[in-house]
């Protein structure tokens, strides 16, 4: 019998029971596996962005839609959309407006310089780290602030929520809540996404007088203006858009920003 | 077995979910609307032809004391592959899905059909096996899928066929039929159905009451 001439067809002569031949077929097989979904994943990476970019303005341009009279009040001050300014999170200060327009959260939770890392007493919205900066969304009218819309992210059940909270001119009391990205329980913590939920969320209080952050999702019967029904059989999304609210409204997040607009305006 | 035969054999004679009652969880989760239905039925017939031909095609060189990792990774790839195409070019529709197409790995039926038949013949007839049990599959989740969009909703595709109470017409919509157990209830009366027409699929009892030996019980 002629001798198998090249190294492949001598491996594949080899009997299955082989243990050269056992631990070469399951190293070819990861091999080929991993190297078809990377190839595949890299390249459809562009078109699953520019989907989940255009659905990320669907929602903003949903929201918008949900507020009574917010057209009408855009269409007045002749603009299509809302106005994005970046912040700078640790002294609420407008960053350049320049900036704001080639901003990339990602790359900025990247970069060392331009986010930092949070303690775990204070990471409640389960983010590890936050970037320095975020933009923020503007509605005015005359030089007078009519709407703002914070873009809020963090931990909610097994999936990352984003959210964006659209707050009044009083800066307490909320417009709406629109969840621009989830990925929780279908039909349990999912149910965040639902318009007949998403409607509890307009007319309540992100905080108290004395300016304390009290808003927060109670099992069943909401009774102050603080509260909000949570979705019962979703404990954990529930606790996580309470933790995430709380993060992004608190010193880490958009207090000093929000404090700052209370004291001196825009 | 001839080369038509596996093609047709799992339709009904020997469907996947009706018979050999595989596949059970996805036809529960995707059937609400028939759009959803039949988007799961072809990514799941194409992941069962592609697993087949692939599975069979390297049969000879799977160490059987790995061979259901090397399967499991193969299916897997297949079906992370064609998740992603979906992300990419039917979103919405990957939306409605959401976990369900990544499943389609741990349905028994892909693994079943690789380890069953995949594994000891040749390219064809595993791909013929593979489209014939996935299109067997799609049957039965096209028909609970109709049957739920239609009596929940009065719509089907979407497209409304009658008009419901709420929109001043006749047809009151059965909430029940979205809900996941009334998936059971359209698949038991399917398979009890197909066992009327064909007696030889009806199991045998597994234990037999044993007649009282002395007149107690």
């Amino acid at each position: 019998m002629a001798e198998p001439f090249s190294p492949i067809k001598r491996f594949l002569a080899r009997s299955n029971d082989d243990l050269v031949k056992i631990i070469g077929m399951a190293v070819l097989v990861a091999l080929v596996s991993s190297a078809a979904v990377s190839v595949t994943a890299v390249m459809l990476r562009p078109y699953q962005e520019a989907n989940q970019a255009a659905e990320r303005q669907a929602r903003m341009d949903k929201m918008l839609d949900t507020l009574p009279g917010m057209r009408d009040l855009m269409m007045e001050t002749g603009v299509d959309t809302l106005e994005t300014r970046l912040v700078n999170l640790d002294d609420g200060s407008f960053a350049d407006s320049a900036e704001a327009a080639g901003f990339d959260l990602e790359a900025a939770l990247q970069d060392p310089e331009a986010s930092i890392a949070l303690p775990a007493d204070e990471d409640i919205a389960g983010i590890k780290r936050r970037a320095n900066q975020s933009p923020v969304y503007l509605l005015q009218k005359d030089g007078d602030l009519k709407l703002i819309v914070l873009p809020v992210y963090g931990a909610g059940y097994q999936s990352t929520l984003r959210a964006a909270l659209a707050i009044e001119a009083d800066l307490v009391t909320i417009a709406a809540l629109a969840i621009v990205e989830q990925g929780d329980t279908p039909g349990f913590g999912a149910r965040i996404e639902e318009p007949e939920w998403l409607a509890l969320w307009p007319g309540k209080k992100i905080a108290d007088e004395t300016g304390s952050i009290r808003i927060e999702l109670v099992r069943g019967g909401a009774s102050t203006p603080y509260e909000v029904d949570g979705i019962s059989g979703a404990t954990r999304t529930s606790t996580g858009i309470t933790n995430i609210l709380h993060f992004w409204l608190g010193d880490k997040g958009f207090g000093p920003f929000l404090a700052r607009l209370r004291q001196e305006g825009l | 077995m001839s080369l038509r035969q596996h093609l047709t054999a799992p339709l009904i004679g020997n469907n996947p979910i009706t018979l050999q009652i595989l596949g059970i969880c996805s036809a529960l989760a995707v059937t609400t609307t028939l759009s959803t239905a039949l988007t799961m039925s072809v990514a799941l017939t194409v992941v069962l032809c592609l697993s087949g031909g692939v599975i069979s095609l390297m049969r000879h060189h799977i160490p059987p004391s790995i061979r259901l990792i090397i399967q499991i990774t193969i299916v897997a790839s297949i079906v992370i592959v064609i998740d992603q195409f979906m992300q990419a070019f039917m979103f919405e529709m990957s939306k409605k899905l959401s976990i369900f197409v990544g499943l389609i790995v741990t349905n028994c039926l892909v693994l079943g059909r690789a380890e069953a038949f995949a594994m000891r013949n040749p390219v064809l007839p595993s791909v013929l096996d593979g489209l014939g049990n996935g299109l067997g599959y799609s049957l039965v989740l096209l028909i609970v899928g109709a049957l739920r969009e239609f009596l929940g909703t009065g719509s089907l595709m979407g497209v409304p066929l009658v008009t419901t109470v709420a929109e001043g017409g006749w047809f009151q919509p059965l909430g029940l039929m979205q809900l996941a157990p009334s998936a059971f209830f359209i698949l038991g009366v399917l398979v009890w159905l197909v066992r009327v027409m064909r007696p030889e699929q009806v199991e045998r009892p597994e234990f037999r009451l044993q007649a009282p030996e002395d007149g107690r019980s």
